[in-house]
């Protein structure tokens, strides 16, 4: 399993905060992508690749080349705007 | 160093006060204060939500700080974000940096500031007359960070 968080517009736009996932296997943050988007609907438009989204891996900053584990936290989130 | 996200207010003249007497050392501080605007592009604001990645927000700031630390020669840094629901010319952000002499601390809090921008997990919602949204990120920040790599 892993643990997938959402936050801001794109927590808003898929309409929950979070949620366990079982992984099928090892794989990067694009493959996870694919599968949200293969949800379709809301997951289709935000996680197709079209809008900028950032992710994390047990809360520090990765690349879509990354490898995502059992046991990890994954967040995806648009680009930051604090300061 | 001091990091520390909060809903409530800061005291900008507290923390350089505190920075410049735990420091017999520290010949400079330098700071920067982030304020709510009252128009963003053209609109006027009524307030500013800020949410955030709690736990990732911390361990972001730190590595930041961390990152200025090892780059320039610096005594302390205390960096306070605000969260929740501000109102136009209320404080969001405070970065302070002590050092011996002012480059280093000048140089450390903009740095800080820039990555601050661009890595640490807060995301703006405005709301305004015509309604609520997010902010979009902005490319200047991006090459305000950027240089630092040139």
């Amino acid at each position: 399993m892993i643990q997938l968080l959402y936050f801001a517009s794109l927590r808003e736009a898929l309409g929950i905060e979070g949620e366990a996932l079982p992984l099928p296997e090892v794989l990067n943050i694009s493959a996870l992508m694919a599968l949200l988007a293969a949800r379709g609907g809301a997951w289709q438009e935000q996680f197709a690749g079209t809008r900028p989204l950032r992710a994390a891996i047990n809360q520090a900053l990765v690349a879509n080349s990354a490898l995502v584990q059992a046991g990890d936290e994954v967040a995806f989130f648009p680009p930051v705007t604090g300061g | 160093m001091t990091v520390s996200v909060q809903q409530a207010d800061f005291d900008a003249g507290e923390e350089i006060r505190r920075l410049r007497l735990e420091n017999p050392e520290a010949g400079a501080v330098v700071s920067f204060v982030g304020q709510v605007r009252d128009l963003n592009q053209g609109e006027e604001v009524a307030s500013l939500t800020l949410e955030h990645y709690p736990g990732m927000t911390e361990k972001s700031l730190t590595a930041i700080i961390t990152q200025a630390q090892q780059r320039w020669a610096i005594l302390d840094v205390t960096v306070i974000h605000r969260i929740g629901t501000l109102q136009p010319m209320d404080q969001i952000v405070l970065v302070a940096v002590s050092s011996a002499h002012r480059g280093e601390a000048f140089n450390a809090c903009e740095f800080i500031m820039d990555y601050l921008k661009t890595e640490a997990p807060f995301w703006k919602k405005e709301t305004t007359s015509s309604g609520e949204h997010w902010l979009a990120a902005r490319d200047s920040d991006q090459s305000a960070k950027q240089r630092w790599h040139e």
